[in-house]
């Protein structure tokens, strides 16, 4: 099981990768697409499919699609590519990577060094998951609940409807009574 | 079970389903013809049952054509989605209690996953066409596959806390005395609908519409890359039908005459049939209605049931 944990997190560091190169939005996209099906690979190897499951329902198949849904609205053409292709130049991105190279070699020494290398596996069962959310960490779930409730709120205020006349004659009546009435 | 069990299982699932989907071709035409009084294909072998197979040969022998405005690898990559993310899905679905791929725990879980990455065809099809229409098609799906994800999940948790677990063959075997449609009928409604808007198949067909969009987001579709589309979306009906059979319609069981998979077969041929009814019946709502509806009514619908049949579960559980 082992090896399937190790093929994944390759597909999904190499998925990662390629979002951030390409410059074409949707391609980089659907890079994310696959890193978000590869973590969910990780956590079926692990044992928590219910974990792998939410994260293709709500990731891939939910949020992304969002994402891409704005991109397809935003209509960037082949302008926004060349302006990527601009910002990716080798000054921007070699003093990070080398950085981040020297912290990978760092936790691979660890890895091959430490010798408590064993992914522990336990099969997460099912009924576990609600049992915790809502009896040990109700609050969080409540206060996560709070959130949501703000953007559904934000939302619909944005995209109220304006009040729609069928006719202008109506909409000249409607004043004029309202202006009686106030007089 | 033998690893070449496995494999046989898997094979024969797969040949089944393609065939249906395939079949599925004449079986739509000859019905819609029967349902508006006309005859449908009649030439080709008996009872025009060979139009299958020209239509088949007329796919693969036509231009295959990619266009030079085209985001090409995704132009050709959108198509394999819709097929891929439905056959996957079949993975789950339990045909009699030995013909099954894979009994997961997360059971119908994973047929919602799969079905939600259904939506990257219709939007990168759409996306990748560069093309006006094919862009308000992918728009249009994307909102509304979207939108109708949420309570077809939703509707069929009223069935997951009935049987308290997620495993379809659970499912099947908790519905011996009593086919869930009976304690759920409400879920059962919404979750055909929202299946209909899944597979966004006629009533719910916007994102296509003929009418307004040329043919949507596969507009620029030819050959075999446009009959993929075509298989996925016949392969949809399948799974929907199968897995409303499964979840409210008691699966595989039925009385000892005939064997489960004839059941199961029986049932969810009805199903289809009813697909292809609604297409001959009904008119295309506009945009703006379905998402009203879905948002408005369907989806209050289906937390008051999933409220209401968890207070039940609860009282009777004690």
């Amino acid at each position: 099981m082992n090896y399937l944990f190790y093929i994944s997190s390759i597909v999904a560091i190499a998925a990662t990768v390629m979002v951030i190169t390409r410059h074409q939005p949707v391609h980089a996209l659907l890079y994310l697409v696959v890193s978000f099906l590869g973590v969910a690979m990780i956590f079926l190897s692990l044992g928590a499919p219910f974990v792998a499951t939410l994260e293709i329902i709500l990731y891939a198949g939910a949020i992304i699609v969002l994402f891409i849904f704005v991109v397809m609205m935003l209509n960037l053409g082949r302008e926004s590519a060349i302006q990527e292709k601009q910002w990716m130049q080798p000054k921007t991105w070699i003093g990070p990577s080398i950085l981040t190279v020297i912290l990978l070699a760092e936790l691979l020494l660890l890895i091959v060094m430490g010798g408590s290398t064993t992914i522990p596996q336990q099969t997460v069962d099912l009924k576990k998951i609600p049992l915790s959310l809502y009896g040990e960490y109700i609050i969080a779930v409540e206060l996560t609940g709070f959130l949501l409730m703000a953007g559904i709120v934000g939302a619909a205020h944005i995209g109220r409807h304006k009040k729609k006349y069928l006719h202008r004659f109506l909409k000249q009546e409607e004043d004029a009574v309202h202006f009686s009435s106030k007089t | 079970m033998t690893v070449m069990q496995h494999v046989w299982i898997v094979l024969g699932v797969l040949f089944v389903l393609l065939n249906i989907a395939a079949g599925l071709i004449w079986v739509e035409r000859r019905m819609l013809a029967m349902w508006q009084d006309r005859l449908g294909p009649n030439r080709a072998g008996p009872l025009g049952i060979l139009i299958v197979l020209a239509d088949t040969l007329k796919l693969f022998f036509k231009e295959d054509w990619v266009p030079p405005f085209a985001d090409k690898w995704v132009f050709i990559f959108a198509p394999a989605v819709v097929v891929g993310s439905v056959l996957m899905s079949f993975v789950i679905i339990p045909f009699t209690p030995q013909i099954i791929v894979a009994d997961l725990n997360v059971g119908i879980l994973f047929f919602l996953a799969m079905s939600s990455l259904g939506v990257y065809s219709i939007v990168l099809g759409g996306w990748a066409s560069n093309n006006k229409y094919s862009l308000l098609g992918a728009m249009r799906g994307a909102s509304q596959m979207i939108a109708y994800e949420v309570f077809m999940g939703l509707s069929l948790m009223g069935v997951v806390m009935l049987t308290g677990s997620f495993k379809l063959g659970d499912i099947v075997n908790a519905q011996k005395d009593m086919w869930f449609v009976i304690k759920q009928p409400v879920a059962l409604i919404i979750f055909f609908i929202a299946g209909i808007a899944e597979t966004h198949r006629l009533p719910f067909d916007i994102p296509e519409a003929e009418s307004e969009l040329v043919a949507g987001y596969h507009s620029e579709y030819s050959g075999m890359k446009f009959g993929m589309f075509f298989i996925g979306e016949y392969l949809g009906i399948t799974l929907i039908s199968a897995v409303t059979v499964t979840m409210f319609f008691g699966g595989w069981l039925g009385w000892s005459f005939l064997p489960p998979w004839a059941w199961f077969f029986l049932k969810t041929f009805a199903f289809i049939l009813f697909f292809i009814l609604l297409r001959a019946s009904l008119p295309r709502p506009r945009y703006d209605q379905l998402m009203e509806t879905g948002w408005k009514i369907l989806l209050p619908l289906a937390l008051l049931n999933l409220m209401i049949t968890g207070a039940v579960a609860l009282l009777i559980r004690g």
